[in-house]
């Protein structure tokens, strides 16, 4: 079980209640996808991926960006129970999805680092460890039921 | 890893131009941030009197760090030979884990953001990522 610290469930609650889905995920998802170029492989039927430019302007990755952020939102009303919460999400991500399980690790520092350009300054060292220790948690969760 | 395009050279350059001014802020901010998120990497400062992240050695050390990347940068266009002095003291003297470098880098690329989040943009994000990638790999040159 994953001991979470006050200071932990707080900031998580925190970085959440104020988040602004639309901007944000399609942001990181795009980042990811620019960064990464190999996770572009998932994405074979979202259209126009040719350029950072394309991929950056691209509604369907937008709102694939927003869907997968709102997948978060179960973990953080959730924190004691991440594993059992994302057993089923992880079934689909490895049986249907076929994702490699080492791209949700890619994905969660594009959003750390969306996330700490959007914060500033009160994203500092301590929020930090906070949100990738909760987005280690959910990445294992979701790395769970492969086989 | 692919080696660094024209393209690459030239956002880093850039984006480094602009950033050059808070490059001390740079290096001590993202040395706390390592010590803070990954505390395994306090182990290398055990001789430290000090090891909490905003100390004197902490953010002296940062900028000594933030110093080299710098310093990688005037070597852009070839790094191995560039940083052979740099990369034999991590080999014999310092024999840091070269999986410290991801961390090291990741804590600067989340400062960078943090502290420039319009001129951090994705396309800057992925050559400033493959550089410090191939800088780590010249570090790790001389290991073995």
């Amino acid at each position: 079980m994953v001991e979470w610290t006050d200071f932990e469930r707080a900031t998580i609650a925190d970085i959440f209640s104020k988040m602004e889905y639309e901007v944000i995920g399609p942001a990181a998802l795009s980042r990811c996808l620019v960064v990464y170029p190999w996770t572009q492989r998932y994405f074979g039927n979202f259209g126009n991926l040719y350029n950072a430019a394309a991929i950056i302007g691209n509604p369907l990755v937008a709102k694939h960006g927003t869907t997968i952020l709102h997948g978060l939102d179960r973990a953080v009303k959730n924190m004691d129970n991440i594993k059992s919460e994302y057993a089923e999400l992880s079934v689909l991500h490895s049986e249907k999805l076929h994702v490699d399980p080492d791209n949700f690790k890619l994905l969660s520092d594009c959003l750390t680092i969306v996330v700490s350009a959007k914060l500033g300054k009160e994203f500092n060292g301590e929020v930090q460890a906070a949100f990738q220790k909760f987005l280690a948690v959910v990445v294992n969760s979701l790395g769970r039921q492969y086989h | 890893m692919t080696s660094l395009t024209a393209k690459d050279k030239d956002r880093v350059k850039t984006f480094w131009a602009k950033v050059s001014g808070k490059v001390e802020d740079i290096g001590s901010e993202a040395m706390a941030r390592m010590l803070i998120v990954y505390p395994q990497t306090k182990t290398y400062f055990a001789h430290w009197k000090d090891v909490s992240p905003f100390s004197p050695s902490a953010k002296k050390h940062g900028i000594t760090v933030m110093g080299g990347v710098a310093f990688a940068v005037t070597k852009i266009d070839d790094l191995k030979a560039g940083l052979l002095n740099l990369s034999e003291l991590h080999a014999f003297t310092l024999r840091v884990d070269p999986a410290n470098f991801k961390i090291m880098s990741h804590c600067i690329m989340v400062v960078m953001a943090n502290m420039f989040p319009e001129d951090f943009t994705p396309q800057i994000h992925v050559a400033m990522d493959k550089f410090l990638s191939a800088l780590a790999l010249a570090l790790a040159e001389k290991y073995r």
